[in-house]
């Protein structure tokens, strides 16, 4: 049964890894084959940072991604301790609209968001699809990852660390930024890495509401997949994984640390 | 913190308010709209009607992401139990190694799959190469561009959806009502069958949802795996908004839009009907 | 009353209808130990937190040292709060928690480092300024709480329910060390609990208060030995609470035996409530009872017996360090200083007959019975 079940995970791994490894393979391949390997080589890396196209487009994405991280943390989380506190049917309308988003079919948000701008452009020719309306949409779909991820840590924190900073002579807006915070920081950073991530990984809402001046890394991704083959797809996917690999190890080893710093002191204690 | 006067909540809420409301809310009533007037403006159902000519595609569609769903379902559980039973540093590392290849970006986890099944991808050259050592002429399969490849796309992408949430309820399944279901003198079988699996409902619920929707919307992985010969009900509603092979038309994308959100809806309905019969009124399903 | 630190005025508090606190009037001296004392739901929270600024009433007056209050906002009023899972701030160190409010009013740093240090020393902290709070104990987590809200010299402290989530032990040197923090700072301290034992043993004065209303304000000795009606003479103390009638002065006749009693001022024939603590009611032989009945349980509990006498259908509970046996006929004896008379009110009749299970008890077996919610934020 052990066994078994081992070498079913094994397989399952195999599958969700397999596509990534002959990626990162064939992005080193000395040819132009998507099946035959030849020899090691770094050329498709070359041509990928030469190739202002993929790489104006990242610059883009970085960019949306950001600003649309830094934006809807801010909107979630103050818009979470306003959900926290409310009651009954406003705090059901909240969560509600809250859960449309991530409900809906992506595509769905993706032409909702489409037909508005599209409907103002029309009637106020003040604005055209592009970068505006791009990290409006992006915005748009991170605020309740960060609502959803700040909810919990409000709900479970003592509302009395908010009264404490008061008694203590706090201002309320201090109390909230000194205190409250700190509290749910953990929260609050998970979801602006989620924001961050879901922006930067984001191809179908950027495909619609992108216009034709600017372009995301995954619609450019989506264009090349279009073209004849270029290993210089693999590359670039390599280069993402291993951008996301390696933050991700550090920040799991620094957690490994804390806890048994923690431990630790438990222990002492 | 949770006694704020209405006022402060008002102005905490208030740019989270007015932002849902103008991106989420109102272009969803712009959909309905669009999907219920003409190019004028004007009310028709025509739109709607003009959808029974997709019937198929939806049909198709729900098929595909039925199925991918199964299979999915099938294939997480029982790597969502086994992690759940291991030491808790090691299930920390399993459940990053199933999250991780979500990290990459979709498209080229989907691309990567045209190199493996292609013609003369992968799998082809690998089987060629080696059954011509003995002799044998191989012509290959055709994988690509078949219902098949886009199921596999379907699960490849989707599946950490599944084991995530389905491992999540399984960690947080109290270990003394196990023992208390021994102690009452269920052995392995009738303990999994009676205690586990319906503790699970609402992970394998979230996770069917988490991978049907996303399924039954997608136009991507029939774009590439498909190899545009097979067109699910993304593709279509794509179409009529981008226009890439027909006429842009934002009605009936609209409509399409419409009755494809209503289908999830359904869907979901009666998902959170199978959750909903442990009610308490109606007792535990025996 | 020139030594009143504070002053509530008919205040009002409704939450979603449900009137909390129904137009309470309370003076509090300064630095007096007072106890705001009741059962869960009864409004001694509210009461707290109105005073603490968290919480603005229907209607009503809070004054302070002469001043109306209504209007000045939590954080600038002189009193400080020990909550009840005392909200220590877990991203700080046990030093910087002490420290909040003396950096939130600017203080130089030598006078910070200088005041949390003698604070801690008075809590017995020493030693303790940069450790995790996370990784202390309730009890000393509780002590950082207390450092935490004396050091800004508060002339008013508030408590709730401090000791609450403490063992019973460490509540029992908890409470001494708080009564003799509140002697040696010479303030006020106003005490939530609804634990009765807590609130004779520590107050100067206790207020009682059951859904929303004070019953009685009053030293603990005043409280136990005279309580105003059967709701603050079961709370405080067993009770058996019995129908009687008084005949006349310093005479009142219940459980169908006339006895001579202490207290006066009853009209004649009055309906009036009848207390008799189980300690202070003496077994005696059959024939010599004032009051005469069949013992229906005994329990034992270390010092004591307990024991359930079935009277005329009434149970009383004894308390006595003779075992009786079940089924045995015994006589009571009560002294006339044991007898203590309360006028009849709202509260007459449900309390003080050993002859039922808790109402707790009773609900546990009702289909219909909501759980009780925690009302009492």
């Amino acid at each position: 049964m052990k066994t078994l079940s081992k070498v079913y995970n094994f397989l399952v791994f195999v599958f969700l890894y397999a596509p990534i490894v002959v990626m990162i393979v064939y992005s080193f391949n000395g040819i132009k084959s998507r099946s035959v390997f030849s020899g090691f080589s770094l050329q498709w890396y070359q041509e990928l940072f030469r190739d202002s196209v993929i790489m104006k487009s990242l610059y883009t994405s970085l960019l949306i991604a950001i600003i649309a991280a830094v934006v809807s943390t801010v909107i979630g989380t103050l818009a979470a301790v306003g959900i926290n506190a409310s009651k009954g049917l406003a705090k059901k309308a909240y969560l509600a609209v809250n859960s449309i988003p991530m409900v809906n079919p992506e595509i769905v948000t993706a032409v909702s968001m489409m037909i508005l701008f599209v409907f103002i452009i029309t009637r106020i020719n003040m604005f055209e699809m592009g970068f505006g309306t791009l990290l409006a949409a992006h915005i748009t779909f991170c605020i309740p990852y960060v609502v959803l991820e700040v909810l919990p840590k409000i709900r479970g924190m003592d509302s009395n660390i908010y009264n404490a900073a008061l008694d203590l002579g706090c201002p309320p807006a201090k109390a909230f930024l000194k205190v409250v915070v700190p509290e749910i920081k953990p929260g609050i950073v998970t979801g602006f890495i989620m924001a961050f991530t879901l922006s930067l990984d984001d191809f179908i809402i950027s495909y619609f509401n992108s216009g034709s001046s600017v372009q995301t890394l995954s619609v450019t991704i989506f264009s090349m997949t279009k073209k004849p083959y270029s290993p210089k797809i693999n590359a670039l996917s390599t280069l993402l994984f291993a951008a996301v690999l390696i933050p991700l190890i550090i920040i799991n080893l620094k957690q490994d640390k804390g806890m048994q710093k923690k431990k630790k002191e438990r222990k002492q204690g | 913190m949770n006694k704020l006067s209405a006022k402060t909540r008002i102005t905490l809420t208030a740019p989270f308010t007015v932002w849902m409301a103008v991106f989420v809310v109102v272009p969803i009533g712009l959909v309905l709209f669009y999907a219920l007037t003409d190019a004028s403006g004007s009310f028709t159902l025509q739109n709607l009607s003009s959808i029974w000519a997709y019937r198929k595609t939806y049909v198709l569609s729900l098929e595909l992401a039925f199925v991918a769903t199964v299979l999915c379902l099938l294939l997480a559980y029982p790597l969502a139990y086994s992690i759940s039973k291991m030491k808790a540093r090691r299930q920390q590392t399993m459940v990053l190694l199933v999250m991780l290849p979500m990290w990459m970006n979709f498209l080229i986890r989907t691309y990567a799959w045209m190199t493996i099944l292609e013609d003369t991808g992968l799998i082809n050259t690998f089987l060629k190469s080696f059954l011509s050592l003995f002799g044998f002429q191989f012509q290959g399969f055709s994988m690509i561009n078949t219902n098949g490849a886009i199921i596999l796309g379907m699960v490849y992408n989707f599946l950490p959806y599944m084991i995530l949430p389905i491992y999540t309820v399984l960690t947080k399944i109290d270990g003394s009502v196990i023992e208390a279901a021994k102690d009452l003198g269920a052995d392995g079988f009738n303990i999994f069958t009676r205690v586990i699996l319906p503790q699970s409902v609402p992970g394998i619920i979230s996770g069917i949802t988490m991978v049907f929707v996303p399924a039954v919307s997608t136009f991507i992985i029939s774009k590439l795996l498909g190899g545009g010969m097979t067109f699910l009900i993304g593709d279509i509603i794509e179409n009529y908004f981008l226009g890439n092979t027909g006429e842009v038309n934002y009605n009936v994308g609209a409509a399409l839009s419409l009755v494809l959100m209503v289908l999830i809806l359904i869907s979901m309905g009666i998902m959170n009907r199978f959750d909903g019969e442990k009610d308490p009124k109606g007792g535990a399903p025996v | 009353m020139e030594n009143t630190i504070i002053k509530l005025k008919n205040i009002n508090v409704s939450f979603d209808g449900e009137q909390i606190l129904k137009n309470l009037n309370l003076d509090i001296e300064d630095k007096e130990f007072l106890t705001l004392l009741g059962p869960s739901g009864c409004g001694k929270t509210t009461t707290l937190r109105i005073i603490a600024g968290f919480l603005k009433p229907d209607s009503g007056d809070v004054v302070f040292g002469g001043k109306t209050i209504n209007g000045v906002p939590a954080h600038k009023r002189q009193v400080n709060t020990i909550f009840q899972r005392y909200a220590l701030f877990t991203h700080l160190n046990v030093f910087e928690n002490v420290a909040f409010g003396l950096r939130i009013r600017k203080r130089p740093e030598k006078e910070i480092v200088k005041s949390v240090r003698e604070m801690l020393e008075l809590v017995n902290l020493k030693g303790f300024e940069s450790r995790d709070v996370n990784s202390l104990s309730g009890g000393q987590q509780q002590r950082v709480a207390i450092a935490r809200a004396l050091v800004v010299k508060p002339k008013v402290l508030l408590l709730d329910e401090p000791l609450g989530a403490l063992d019973l032990k460490l509540r029992k040197d908890m409470q001494n060390e708080l009564k003799n923090i509140q002697q040696r700072m010479g303030i006020t301290f106003i005490y939530v609990t609804h634990d009765q034992e807590e609130a004779l043993s520590m107050s100067d004065k206790i207020v009682v208060m059951d859904s929303g209303v004070i019953q009685q304000i009053g030293t603990p000795i005043d409280i136990y030995n005279e309580p105003v009606n059967a709701f603050v003479a079961d709370f405080i103390g067993e009770s058996n609470i019995v129908d009687g009638i008084m005949r006349e002065d310093y005479v009142c006749e219940f459980s169908g035996h006339t006895f001579k009693c202490l207290d006066k001022g009853f009209r004649k024939n009055e309906a009036v409530d009848v207390v008799v603590r189980p300690e202070d009611v003496d077994v005696v032989s059959y024939e010599q009872g004032m009051l005469r009945g069949r013992v229906t349980s005994v329990t034992f509990k270390g010092v004591h017996f307990e024991i359930i006498v079935d009277i005329g259908g009434f149970k009383w509970m004894i308390q006595s360090t003779d075992e009786q046996f079940v089924g045995d006929n015994i006589g009571l004896y009560i002294e006339p200083d044991a007898i203590h008379i309360m006028k009849k009110s709202e509260y007459s009749g449900l309390y003080g007959d050993f002859s039922s299970y808790s109402e707790e008890f009773d609900e546990l077996s009702d289909v219909n019975a909501e759980p009780e919610e925690v009302q009492d934020e």
